[in-house]
């Protein structure tokens, strides 16, 4: 019996399981590519990745659960996570995340009914010094306000959110974030700031300091 | 006045500092020309002459860990690069990656000359888009430059979400394909890492050091730093300050030299505690102002220098929030593969939920720190660990404010004041 999901691209799923030594590596590549074109990963996804791997659909749904990145349920169009480790939580992360709440009318791990935003509290995303961090398809929005985050979502229901503040001149979408998460090249590397003014700090000051 | 020494971060200003082009324009794979023309055990004598220990925690000569990897043995050798920076208040990798991807493929090269590896991966943590496309530009780039490929492939490998997989021995089973569950040492990477074959597993900060020491050598290397710990590093200085951001300074410089250099503690407000790298390194305080921030002067102060996520917090932030918070962190990621760390975070958060609430006892500090003993050693890697060093330091330098909690019936802090919009109409 064949477990082919019809909506997978078999050549892409062989071209990421040709990058490792040992076909079982590909694992998450596969998880993130089942996640590009569903959404999520499906039962059809596993199911899939099993044959092509030969291990057990439980083999494969054991490692996917393992890893909060894979979501099991549909996810919304913009996810959308509010760093509320100690120092965003501190600097303003608990407030934005609450505020979220209250303005999307949902819960942590929510999606709005119109499927285009979902919300979800995340641990340190290592942009501590642009706290509070909110990322949206783990995309980075820094120094954020209560203000600015309500700007963010709002923007992502109506279809038009605002560019990250380093990455690409456009927000992609999750399944497109997706894509880039298996491996694939979406050509937007090239796009967006080199460095934020946080990371260009300590080098700004070398250079005064040698001017002197 | 403490000096500053961009060395990874030269070229940051620069629009394209993440292009070949860009990074070639400073004589960027120059130094991996120069190591290939060289003896293998050569380049990692001058690593190891360097000084350069590993920058993404433990602090491990990294020359020596080269240096463990069999040679003659027929196997397939591996490099794995950590790149999952994901402790609490690191923030060094991420940016560097961003702003210059290819000095990674270049010390790549280098050390899989040296360790006589084909092939290299770099495991980065998935919550990054923007990083993972530029390293995967980066990598195209240097194929199409011949730069790879030609006796060095590297594979990059992206994760999703999973703390634990910065464990070195956690991130091979996961890079094999399994739940990211650290593995029993020995047998160490270098003997049976990747596959069961020889494997060194370096951060990224570590390896992305490396083309510079070639190029500039080994002397010129260990004339920065201190005694013990030579060189140059990425202290990443975030929180209750003026300006946050990085700053590349040789090691030993000081805390209050880098918060003169960045304009000082948020105005109007002073320093309550910190971490000098990470949120599992031990707290820090006012009186650990002048501790010189190397692997030893840290470590003698009660501390460790782990990442130099130097995480500042002002007075109007409440110690037991900070604490909880950073718990219930550990509770999240622990991989539940042993008991103390399993169940362990799991009772620290509940009793640190009842202290913050001003419902518990003070027998319950008491238990907060015999649970931290039988974490603490007992846990299989170091995750078990980390989570005891925030509760046992707070305890030991702020007793007095969870007691406070107790006797206020509550938080006595109020948290608007701590947030970077206080004062803002919202």
């Amino acid at each position: 019996m064949s477990s082919v999901d019809p909506t997978l691209s078999q050549e892409v799923m062989s071209s990421i399981v040709a990058r490792y030594p040992r076909k079982r590596s590909a694992i998450m590549p596969l998880l993130h590519y089942v996640q590009s074109v569903a959404g999520y990963v499906t039962n059809s996804g596993i199911e899939n990745i099993a044959e092509i791997l030969e291990i057990a659909n439980a083999e494969v749904s054991a490692v996917a659960t393992f890893y909060t990145q894979y979501k099991f349920n549909p996810i919304g169009e913009y996810h959308v996570g509010v760093c509320t480790n100690t120092l965003c939580a501190v600097m303003g992360g608990d407030a934005i995340f609450s505020a979220l709440k209250e303005h999307l009318g949902i819960e942590n791990e929510g999606v709005t009914a119109d499927g285009k935003v979902s919300l979800e509290h995340i641990e340190c995303n290592a942009a501590c010094d642009y706290a509070p961090v909110v990322m949206a398809n783990w995309e980075f929005y820094d120094n954020q306000t209560v203000e600015s985050a309500k700007t963010l979502v709002d923007g992502a229901r109506a279809g038009n959110p605002p560019a990250p503040t380093r990455g690409p001149n456009h927000l992609v979408t999750y399944k497109e974030a997706s894509a880039v998460l298996a491996g694939l090249n979406d050509g937007l590397a090239g796009e967006g700031v080199q460095a934020g003014s946080a990371t260009l700090l300590g080098l700004n000051l070398a250079r005064k300091m040698e001017g002197k | 006045m403490a000096t500053l020494t961009p060395i990874l971060s030269a070229h940051w200003d620069e629009k394209d500092s993440f292009t070949l082009e860009g990074y070639k324009r400073h004589g960027g794979y120059k130094a991996a020309e120069k190591a290939l023309a060289m003896d293998p055990d050569a380049v990692i004598q001058i690593i190891k002459d360097s000084g350069l220990r590993g920058r993404g925690g433990a602090g491990f000569p990294t020359g020596m860990k080269w240096g463990f990897i069999p040679q003659g043995d027929n196997k397939d050798h591996y490099l794995v690069v950590n790149a999952d920076e994901s402790e609490p208040g690191t923030c060094k990798d991420t940016p560097l990656l961003m702003a210059n991807p290819h000095v990674l493929i270049e010390g790549c090269i280098i050390a899989c000359h040296a360790i006589r590896a084909k092939q290299a991966f770099i495991y980065i943590r998935g919550e990054v888009t923007h990083v993972v496309r530029r390293v995967n530009q980066a990598i195209t780039d240097a194929y199409a430059a011949g730069l790879l490929g030609k006796g060095v492939d590297i594979v990059l490998h992206i994760g999703a979400g999973a703390y634990i997989c910065g464990e070195e021995t956690a991130l091979l089973d996961s890079l094999e394909g399994f739940r990211g569950q650290p593995r029993l040492r020995p047998p160490f990477p270098a003997i049976a890492g990747l596959y069961a074959k020889p494997t060194v597993v370096n951060n990224v900060e570590s390896i992305a050091s490396v083309p510079a020491i070639i190029a500039n050598g080994a002397e010129w290397y260990q004339a920065m730093g201190t005694e013990k710990s030579k060189g140059a590093t990425l202290y990443s200085l975030s929180g209750h300050v003026n300006n946050p951001g990085q700053f590349e300074a040789p090691l030993g410089i000081t805390l209050r030299e880098i918060l003169e250099l960045a304009g000082g503690v948020r105005t109007g407000h002073k320093l309550k505690f910190w971490t000098p790298g990470g949120s599992s390194t031990p707290l820090f305080t006012d009186a650990h102002l002048d501790i010189p921030l190397d692997y030893e002067g840290v470590s003698a102060a009660g501390s460790m220098l782990g990442t130099k996520a130097l995480q500042i917090f002002d007075e109007t932030t409440c110690v037991v929030r900070a604490v909880l918070r950073w718990t219930e962190f550990y509770k999240h990621e622990s991989c539940g593969k042993c008991t103390p760390c399993r169940e362990g975070t799991w009772w620290l958060v509940q009793i640190l939920r009842d202290l913050e609430a001003g419902v518990g006892t003070e027998a319950d500090l008491e238990k907060l720190l015999d649970l931290c003993d039988n974490i603490m050693g007992r846990s299989f890697c170091a995750l078990g660990d980390g989570a005891t060093s925030p509760i046992t330091s707070s305890i030991k330098y702020f007793r007095d404010e969870y007691i406070a909690h107790l006797t206020q019936g509550g938080c006595p802090f109020d948290p608007v004041q701590s947030t970077l919009f206080v004062g803002a109409s919202k």
